[in-house]
């Protein structure tokens, strides 16, 4: 009867883990990518790969190189490189990936102390490097069915409904249909709005997110590009358009929602989603850049700990002050 | 009926189904019997007998001029043979009464033998005191203690606690199967001595029997019956007193400060035995159940008797015990041995094996707020980590970390597995030595 195991309270945990969490966000994105090869090939398959193994590597090399305890298990660096392919033009060469990967990992996550540390969300910032830093690589659409299996060939290009909207580019809209399931050009995992419901409809069902920020956010971009409508469009199509574009299923869903870069109260939560759509809107309208999701998910990932500070719940069991004295 | 709950808490397996429906073992007390000295909150008592002195079953054997403290009685007769430093239920040494049992069983004069509906309530108070009546759900709360609130104030809510939320603990449910006419008698007379016409009992329905059993003894009793949702930890005091009363308890106050007074309902069974046949407390129910240990049962143990004995009454283990817990699994102490005894707390005895003993490594926070959301204080368990880790014992206050009652809820939903409970156990430490060390000064 030696040697007892002594140690705190409680004694039971439940089964659930970091690494479920993290393999349920990589099977909710599945639908998302079927839907991209479907419309862009396989090619969709051989990025969201390269980017997973760059980032799951960039992970593993930068550990093993400052002698820090390998995390790649978590499955953390797996799903950053899969939402980081998502935002991704099809087209885009293997060192994109590489490059958009180590900023990603290495940069916006182990910099600040790795998996729970960063501050703002690893795939969105490598996709803003990439972004400012070769904005025709990434801004160069495939419409759907042009794109060759593995090499990008010469793509078809298509401008982007919130581009066509903007005026930036000449284009006809497609339409509402062809835009819920997909059939538009875009970045790999952005484009079909249906699939994206389909993972988080799993995701909220898995208990992995709540629908508070996606909901709120979609809802805030909904009524405000109702009431404001674009130029020449009316409330309604104004409002379809702008939801089912620009990779806002993909932001509202799987981006905004991250753990780490998101508030974790549930009025947080609330003031998340409102503050992402607010700012989604107002760039699309008022910025010169015709998206907008993933700025305004960086900056209230910026916002999260004031957020956080702000919405702290009330202590059970704090005295509720007495308001107006005597009365 | 509604059923009535808290907000926040979790749903661990029950795992009662190896203990709930066996009907309570008495066990021979063994040879040897360990009465620890400190048994729970209160003053240590000082030992009333002397090596080599004869002691009768049920006699006092050690007290104090304490308020906030109860007596204590063996529970065999025989002989003291000696008195030192044992180990007790906080895996410490402390000064420990030891009797050799001579088998005989011989009863010392009763507390008291008085009819009990001559009892005045401020009588009951003192045989309530002097049978060492504890709160028998785990913490051991001097009962007299919580029968007597200052004169501001008034006592408006008696509930009687019968939500054994622990997982594997069924001694409360062999109580209100077994002793139900114990119960009832108890709560009368609770009743009587708060002078209060209502009483309400809380029972999780997971206990329909239970439930059924006391529904049909209280009709037109003024004892209501009230279903509880099963949810850990619904059996807290302050959760309990939410979900029948609707009141918060304020933070750093007592459930008196709303009124409310809550009884486990084993204490109340042994509170009438006492008042009813002048008995003191001098054994217990312990639910024995874990993997390791071949045939689960709800034992009727003497006080003293150490877990060696409870576990061979229950056929030994059938494999090798990595774990002991005292208690339930959710709040219960590791214990370092099995010759510990049984004290005045202890509700179960938990051994597991290698597989449920198993500590896992933690790794970061990833922030998935599954601590926030289930947290029965309605707290940030992570943000109370972070600091407690940092030692930035202000923030800690600010963030009413003292409100934290240990009930493991956010330890057991972490996904990163962070030993959330234990860093914020260590948090709240440093405080209370901080303002230990400013009060000195």
């Amino acid at each position: 009867m030696e040697n007892m195991i002594v140690s705190s309270s409680p004694h039971i945990r439940d089964r659930d883990r970091t690494s479920h969490i993290m393999r349920d966000v990589c099977i909710a994105l599945v639908p998302a990518l079927i839907a991209s090869v479907i419309y862009f090939g396989g090619r969709a398959v051989y990025i969201t790969a390269l980017c997973m193994i760059f980032s799951v590597g960039a992970e593993f090399l930068w550990q093993k190189l400052t002698g820090r305890p390998v995390t790649i298990s978590d499955g953390t660096a797996a799903v950053t490189g899969m939402l980081l392919a998502f935002n991704l033009p099809v087209s885009a060469p293997w060192w994109i990936c590489l490059i958009g990967s180590v900023v990603a990992i290495i940069i916006a996550k182990q910099f600040f102390g790795g998996v729970g540390h960063n501050f703002m969300n690893p795939a969105l910032v490598g996709r803003a490097f990439l972004l400012a830093s070769w904005p025709v690589i990434m801004t160069k659409w495939s419409a759907p069915f042009t794109t060759g299996f593995i090499i990008p060939a010469d793509t078809v290009s298509s401008a982007t409904p919130l581009a066509i909207m903007k005026g930036s580019l000449e284009g006809t809209l497609p339409g509402i249909f062809d835009m819920f399931i997909g059939n538009i050009g875009g970045c790999i995992g952005e484009v079909s709005s249906l699939a994206l419901l389909l993972g988080g409809v799993y995701l909220v069902i898995r208990k992995v997110i709540s629908v508070r920020i996606p909901l709120t956010y979609i809802l805030t971009v909904a009524v405000l590009t109702f009431i404001f409508p674009s130029v020449g469009l009316s409330g309604f199509d104004s409002m379809m358009y702008n939801i089912l574009s620009g990779g806002l299923f993909l932001g509202a869903i799987f981006m905004a929602t991250d753990y780490v870069t998101s508030p974790i109260t549930a009025r947080g939560q609330l003031i998340m989603g409102l503050g992402c759509g607010i700012l989604t809107f107002v760039i699309r309208r008022f910025g010169a850049y015709p998206e907008g999701v993933s700025y305004s998910i960086l900056l209230m990932n910026v916002a999260t700990p004031l957020i956080d500070r702000f919405t702290q719940p009330k202590a059970f069991g704090t005295v509720k002050e007495k308001k107006g004295g005597a009365q | 009926m509604a059923k009535l709950t808290f907000s926040g808490g979790i749903h661990p397996l029950g795992k009662k189904s190896a203990t709930k429906d066996k009907p309570l073992v008495t066990i021979e007390a063994p040879e040897l019997l360990y009465f620890p000295l400190s048994q729970h909150i209160g003053a240590p008592l000082k030992p009333l007998v002397s090596v080599g002195d004869k002691v009768l079953k049920m006699q006092k054997i050690a007290d104090t001029d304490a308020f906030m403290s109860a007596p204590l009685h063996s529970s065999v007769s025989g002989k003291v043979k000696d008195i030192g430093m044992y180990l007790n239920h906080t895996n410490s040494k402390v000064p420990t009464i030891v009797i050799e049992n001579d088998g005989e069983y011989q009863d010392a004069e009763p507390i008291h033998t008085k009819s009990i509906d001559d009892l005045s309530p401020d009588e009951m108070r003192k045989i309530i005191r002097e049978a060492g009546i504890v709160g028998m759900g785990g913490a051991g709360f001097p009962t007299h203690v919580k029968l007597s609130p200052p004169e501001d104030k008034q006592i408006t809510h008696l509930i009687i606690n019968g939500a054994e939320c622990e997982p594997y603990l069924t001694s409360d449910r062999r109580v209100m199967l077994e002793m139900p006419d114990d119960v009832i008698g108890g709560i009368r007379c609770l009743m009587r001595l708060l002078n209060l016409s209502k009483c309400y009992v809380g029972i999780e329905d997971n206990a329909p029997e239970a439930i059924s059993i006391l529904q049909e003894k209280t009709k037109n009793t003024g004892i209501d019956i009230c279903v509880l949702k099963k949810k850990y930890p619904q059996g807290s005091e302050k959760q309990i007193i939410n979900a029948i009363t609707g009141k918060e308890v304020p933070i750093g106050k007592l459930p008196m400060d709303v009124g409310c007074v809550v009884i486990n309902i084993g204490t109340v069974a042994e509170i009438y035995r006492a008042l009813a046949q002048g008995i003191p407390l001098h054994r217990r129910i312990v639910t024995v159940s874990g993997d390791a240990v071949r045939n689960p049962s709800n034992l009727y143990v003497p006080l003293g008797t150490p877990f060696n004995a409870l576990v061979d009454a229950c056929g030994g283990t059938k494999e090798e015990t990595h774990k002991i817990i005292m208690g339930g699994p959710m709040m219960g102490i590791a214990g370092i041995s099995l010759d510990i005894p049984v004290v005045k707390g202890t509700s179960g005895l938990l051994l597991f094996s290698e597989k449920y003993a198993h500590n896992e490594a933690e790794i970061n926070c990833i922030r998935c707020g599954r601590c926030v959301s289930v947290c029965p204080m309605k707290l940030v368990p992570t943000t109370l980590d972070m600091y407690s880790r940092k030692g930035d014992t202000e923030t800690l206050i600010k963030n009413n970390i003292m409100n934290c009652m240990e009930c493991g809820s956010c330890t057991y939903v972490c996904p990163s597995k962070r030993y959330l409970v234990q860093s914020i156990r260590v948090g709240k430490q440093k405080i209370n030595a901080l303002r230990a060390k400013e009060a000195k000064n």
